[in-house]
Protein backbone atom coordinates (compact mmCIF):
# COMPACT_ATOMS: atom_id res chain seq x y z
CA UNK A 1 0.00 0.00 0.00
CA UNK A 2 1.12 3.60 -0.63
CA UNK A 3 1.28 6.26 1.98
CA UNK A 4 1.41 10.28 1.48
CA UNK A 5 2.76 11.91 4.83
CA UNK A 6 1.77 15.71 4.75
CA UNK A 7 2.99 17.63 7.92
CA UNK A 8 5.50 21.16 7.69
CA UNK A 9 7.60 19.72 10.50
CA UNK A 10 10.57 17.73 9.65
CA UNK A 11 10.04 15.67 13.29
CA UNK A 12 6.39 14.48 12.22
CA UNK A 13 6.98 13.21 8.89
CA UNK A 14 10.11 11.20 10.78
CA UNK A 15 8.02 9.89 13.53
CA UNK A 16 4.89 9.23 11.56
CA UNK A 17 7.33 7.40 9.03
CA UNK A 18 9.11 5.31 11.85
CA UNK A 19 5.31 4.50 13.30
CA UNK A 20 4.25 2.52 10.38
CA UNK A 21 8.02 1.00 9.05
CA UNK A 22 7.95 -2.68 8.59
CA UNK A 23 3.33 -2.06 8.51
CA UNK A 24 2.01 -2.47 5.63
CA UNK A 25 2.66 0.37 3.34
CA UNK A 26 5.91 -0.51 1.02
CA UNK A 27 5.89 3.23 -0.72
CA UNK A 28 6.14 6.61 1.18
CA UNK A 29 5.92 9.85 0.33
CA UNK A 30 5.75 13.17 1.71
CA UNK A 31 4.56 16.46 1.48
CA UNK A 32 5.34 20.08 3.54
CA UNK A 33 2.59 21.67 2.30
CA UNK A 34 -0.84 21.42 1.12
CA UNK A 35 0.02 22.47 -1.95
CA UNK A 36 2.50 20.30 -2.85
CA UNK A 37 -0.09 17.73 -1.06
CA UNK A 38 -2.65 18.19 -4.04
CA UNK A 39 -0.14 17.57 -7.17
CA UNK A 40 1.97 14.84 -4.79
CA UNK A 41 -1.18 13.46 -4.61
CA UNK A 42 -2.04 13.12 -8.16
CA UNK A 43 1.32 11.84 -9.19
CA UNK A 44 1.30 9.46 -6.28
CA UNK A 45 -1.74 7.87 -6.08
CA UNK A 46 -1.79 6.59 -2.43
CA UNK A 47 -3.82 4.59 -0.17
CA UNK A 48 -4.11 6.51 2.29
CA UNK A 49 -2.74 10.17 3.35
CA UNK A 50 -1.76 11.90 6.87
CA UNK A 51 -2.80 15.04 6.54
CA UNK A 52 -1.39 18.31 8.96
CA UNK A 53 -3.69 21.32 8.76
CA UNK A 54 -1.84 24.08 10.21
CA UNK A 55 0.63 24.64 7.35
CA UNK A 56 2.07 27.52 5.12
CA UNK A 57 0.73 28.12 1.34
CA UNK A 58 -2.18 25.81 1.65
CA UNK A 59 -3.62 24.00 4.62
CA UNK A 60 -4.67 21.17 5.35
CA UNK A 61 -8.58 21.69 5.05
CA UNK A 62 -8.45 23.46 2.00
CA UNK A 63 -6.03 20.32 0.38
CA UNK A 64 -8.58 17.86 1.85
CA UNK A 65 -11.47 19.41 0.11
CA UNK A 66 -9.00 19.82 -3.12
CA UNK A 67 -8.33 16.58 -3.15
CA UNK A 68 -11.41 14.90 -2.67
CA UNK A 69 -13.32 17.34 -5.30
CA UNK A 70 -10.73 15.23 -7.95
CA UNK A 71 -10.70 12.07 -6.15
CA UNK A 72 -14.24 11.45 -4.20
CA UNK A 73 -12.35 8.03 -3.05
CA UNK A 74 -9.31 9.45 -1.45
CA UNK A 75 -8.56 8.23 2.33
CA UNK A 76 -7.56 11.38 4.12
CA UNK A 77 -6.64 11.29 8.16
CA UNK A 78 -6.17 14.33 9.70
CA UNK A 79 -3.09 14.43 12.20
CA UNK A 80 -3.10 17.60 13.69
CA UNK A 81 -2.46 19.79 17.06
CA UNK A 82 -5.48 21.74 16.80
CA UNK A 83 -7.81 20.17 20.08
CA UNK A 84 -10.97 22.15 19.39
CA UNK A 85 -13.98 20.36 18.04
CA UNK A 86 -14.92 23.11 15.38
CA UNK A 87 -11.41 21.81 13.63
CA UNK A 88 -12.55 17.99 13.92
CA UNK A 89 -16.26 19.10 12.90
CA UNK A 90 -15.09 20.76 10.14
CA UNK A 91 -12.15 18.36 8.68
CA UNK A 92 -14.94 15.15 8.50
CA UNK A 93 -17.47 17.65 6.99
CA UNK A 94 -14.92 18.31 4.54
CA UNK A 95 -14.04 14.50 3.39
CA UNK A 96 -11.78 13.41 5.80
CA UNK A 97 -11.73 10.02 7.00
CA UNK A 98 -10.60 10.35 10.43
CA UNK A 99 -8.89 13.27 13.50
CA UNK A 100 -5.58 12.24 15.34
CA UNK A 101 -4.54 14.95 17.70
CA UNK A 102 -1.34 15.19 18.05
CA UNK A 103 1.21 14.68 19.81
CA UNK A 104 0.92 11.03 18.70
CA UNK A 105 2.40 7.54 20.10
CA UNK A 106 2.73 4.41 17.69
CA UNK A 107 -0.13 2.77 19.20
CA UNK A 108 -2.44 5.95 18.26
CA UNK A 109 -1.28 6.84 14.42
CA UNK A 110 -1.24 2.27 13.54
CA UNK A 111 -4.95 2.32 15.26
CA UNK A 112 -6.39 5.43 13.39
CA UNK A 113 -4.45 3.96 10.25
CA UNK A 114 -5.89 0.68 10.65
CA UNK A 115 -9.39 2.01 11.62
CA UNK A 116 -10.04 4.02 8.14
CA UNK A 117 -8.58 1.34 6.09
CA UNK A 118 -11.48 -1.30 7.36
CA UNK A 119 -13.89 1.23 6.60
CA UNK B 1 -7.40 36.40 31.81
CA UNK B 2 -4.01 36.08 32.81
CA UNK B 3 -4.46 33.16 34.92
CA UNK B 4 -6.81 31.29 33.23
CA UNK B 5 -4.48 31.75 29.99
CA UNK B 6 -1.79 30.45 32.42
CA UNK B 7 -3.45 27.36 33.26
CA UNK B 8 -4.43 26.29 29.78
CA UNK B 9 -0.51 26.30 28.89
CA UNK B 10 0.39 24.30 31.83
CA UNK B 11 -2.31 21.72 31.02
CA UNK B 12 -1.03 21.87 27.41
CA UNK B 13 2.85 21.97 28.27
CA UNK B 14 2.71 19.04 30.52
CA UNK B 15 0.13 16.65 27.96
CA UNK B 16 3.03 17.42 25.55
CA UNK B 17 5.91 15.68 27.53
CA UNK B 18 3.05 12.89 29.03
CA UNK B 19 2.31 11.95 25.95
CA UNK B 20 6.13 12.15 24.29
CA UNK B 21 8.33 11.77 26.64
CA UNK B 22 6.50 9.33 29.23
CA UNK B 23 6.15 12.43 31.84
CA UNK B 24 8.60 13.98 34.42
CA UNK B 25 8.34 17.18 33.15
CA UNK B 26 7.71 20.06 36.57
CA UNK B 27 6.89 23.90 35.45
CA UNK B 28 8.13 26.23 37.71
CA UNK B 29 6.12 29.40 38.84
CA UNK B 30 5.48 31.87 36.87
CA UNK B 31 6.92 34.97 36.43
CA UNK B 32 6.34 38.23 34.51
CA UNK B 33 9.14 38.32 31.94
CA UNK B 34 10.96 41.23 29.94
CA UNK B 35 13.16 41.70 27.29
CA UNK B 36 15.93 39.96 29.06
CA UNK B 37 14.11 36.88 27.65
CA UNK B 38 14.90 37.81 24.29
CA UNK B 39 18.36 36.30 24.78
CA UNK B 40 16.27 32.64 24.44
CA UNK B 41 17.83 29.07 25.67
CA UNK B 42 19.89 28.63 22.14
CA UNK B 43 16.77 27.12 19.94
CA UNK B 44 13.31 28.92 19.75
CA UNK B 45 10.66 29.20 17.75
CA UNK B 46 7.49 31.61 17.88
CA UNK B 47 3.89 31.05 16.70
CA UNK B 48 1.65 34.12 16.17
CA UNK B 49 -1.43 34.02 17.13
CA UNK B 50 -4.72 35.93 15.88
CA UNK B 51 -8.75 35.72 15.69
CA UNK B 52 -9.93 36.11 19.51
CA UNK B 53 -7.24 36.65 21.12
CA UNK B 54 -3.84 38.77 19.19
CA UNK B 55 0.02 37.86 20.17
CA UNK B 56 2.67 35.20 20.43
CA UNK B 57 3.84 31.96 21.48
CA UNK B 58 7.38 31.60 22.35
CA UNK B 59 9.29 27.86 23.27
CA UNK B 60 12.71 28.08 24.20
CA UNK B 61 15.25 25.39 24.67
CA UNK B 62 18.31 24.67 25.27
CA UNK B 63 20.58 22.06 22.79
CA UNK B 64 21.38 19.89 25.85
CA UNK B 65 17.91 19.14 26.72
CA UNK B 66 16.61 18.74 22.68
CA UNK B 67 19.74 16.86 22.35
CA UNK B 68 18.55 14.53 25.75
CA UNK B 69 14.74 14.52 24.36
CA UNK B 70 15.11 13.65 20.16
CA UNK B 71 16.53 10.12 21.05
CA UNK B 72 13.12 9.85 23.11
CA UNK B 73 11.50 10.17 20.57
CA UNK B 74 13.08 8.21 18.20
CA UNK B 75 15.73 9.60 16.38
CA UNK B 76 18.79 7.83 17.53
CA UNK B 77 21.61 10.86 15.71
CA UNK B 78 20.07 14.50 17.42
CA UNK B 79 22.07 17.13 15.20
CA UNK B 80 21.08 21.14 15.30
CA UNK B 81 18.34 20.86 12.35
CA UNK B 82 16.24 18.98 14.25
CA UNK B 83 16.37 20.66 17.51
CA UNK B 84 15.27 23.75 15.05
CA UNK B 85 13.02 21.55 13.53
CA UNK B 86 11.42 20.03 17.47
CA UNK B 87 11.63 23.45 19.02
CA UNK B 88 8.84 24.41 16.09
CA UNK B 89 6.43 21.44 16.57
CA UNK B 90 6.71 21.56 20.43
CA UNK B 91 5.43 25.40 20.11
CA UNK B 92 2.79 23.95 17.62
CA UNK B 93 1.51 21.31 19.53
CA UNK B 94 1.20 23.26 22.81
CA UNK B 95 -0.10 26.24 21.62
CA UNK B 96 -3.01 23.65 19.04
CA UNK B 97 -3.48 21.80 21.90
CA UNK B 98 -4.81 25.05 24.36
CA UNK B 99 -7.29 24.86 21.42
CA UNK B 100 -9.74 22.66 23.54
CA UNK B 101 -9.82 25.39 25.94
CA UNK B 102 -9.73 27.93 23.94
CA UNK B 103 -11.57 28.05 21.36
CA UNK B 104 -11.56 27.22 17.01
CA UNK B 105 -11.61 31.22 17.23
CA UNK B 106 -8.16 30.85 18.61
CA UNK B 107 -5.46 30.71 15.60
CA UNK B 108 -2.05 29.47 14.93
CA UNK B 109 0.75 30.63 12.46
CA UNK B 110 3.04 27.65 11.20
CA UNK B 111 5.95 28.28 13.84
CA UNK B 112 8.94 30.25 12.88
CA UNK B 113 12.53 28.75 14.19
CA UNK B 114 15.25 30.54 15.34
CA UNK B 115 18.68 29.44 15.75
CA UNK B 116 21.25 31.16 17.85
CA UNK B 117 19.14 34.18 17.39
CA UNK B 118 17.41 36.23 20.05
CA UNK B 119 13.72 35.94 20.52
CA UNK B 120 12.71 39.89 19.75
CA UNK B 121 10.77 39.57 22.53
CA UNK B 122 9.19 42.90 22.74
CA UNK B 123 6.23 44.54 24.77
CA UNK B 124 3.41 45.25 22.89
CA UNK B 125 0.62 47.36 23.75
CA UNK B 126 0.92 46.64 27.38
CA UNK B 127 0.72 42.85 26.66
CA UNK B 128 2.49 41.46 29.57
CA UNK B 129 4.57 38.91 28.97
CA UNK B 130 4.52 35.49 30.88
CA UNK B 131 6.87 32.86 31.53
CA UNK B 132 6.53 29.30 32.41
CA UNK B 133 9.45 27.59 33.12
CA UNK B 134 9.59 23.91 32.61
CA UNK B 135 12.47 21.28 33.40
CA UNK B 136 12.94 17.83 32.42
CA UNK B 137 15.21 15.42 33.09
CA UNK B 138 17.41 18.54 34.99
CA UNK B 139 17.19 20.24 31.28
CA UNK B 140 15.28 23.90 31.87
CA UNK B 141 13.36 25.40 28.86
CA UNK B 142 10.60 28.10 28.56
CA UNK B 143 7.34 28.99 27.07
CA UNK B 144 6.51 32.19 26.69
CA UNK B 145 3.25 33.50 26.06
CA UNK B 146 2.14 37.19 25.37
CA UNK B 147 -1.39 37.19 24.29
CA UNK B 148 -4.44 40.08 24.38
CA UNK B 149 -8.13 39.31 24.21
CA UNK B 150 -9.73 40.71 21.66
CA UNK B 151 -12.65 42.45 22.44
CA UNK B 152 -14.80 42.57 18.92
CA UNK B 153 -13.48 39.08 18.07
CA UNK B 154 -16.01 36.12 17.44
CA UNK B 155 -15.81 33.39 19.86
CA UNK B 156 -15.63 30.84 17.54
CA UNK B 157 -14.88 31.29 13.96
CA UNK B 158 -15.66 28.45 11.39
CA UNK B 159 -12.07 27.03 10.77
CA UNK B 160 -8.72 27.08 12.13
CA UNK B 161 -5.64 29.53 10.36
CA UNK B 162 -3.58 28.43 7.80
Amino acid sequence: MKLLIVDDSLIMRRAIERCVAGDKFTEIRVAVNGREAVEEFERFKPDVVTMDITMPEMDGLDAVARILRKNPGAVILIVSALADKSTAVEAIKRGAAGFLLKPISIESITEALDDILSD
Amino acid sequence: MEEYILKVFSKSTLRYFDAVAGGGAALGTPYLGGETESAGLGFSAVIGISGTYRGNIYYTASREKLFTLLPVLGESKPDEMLCAELVGEITNTISGNAREQLGGGFMISPPFMLQARPLSVHPVRNVPLYVIPITWRQHASRLLIALSKEPDAAEEPARPSA
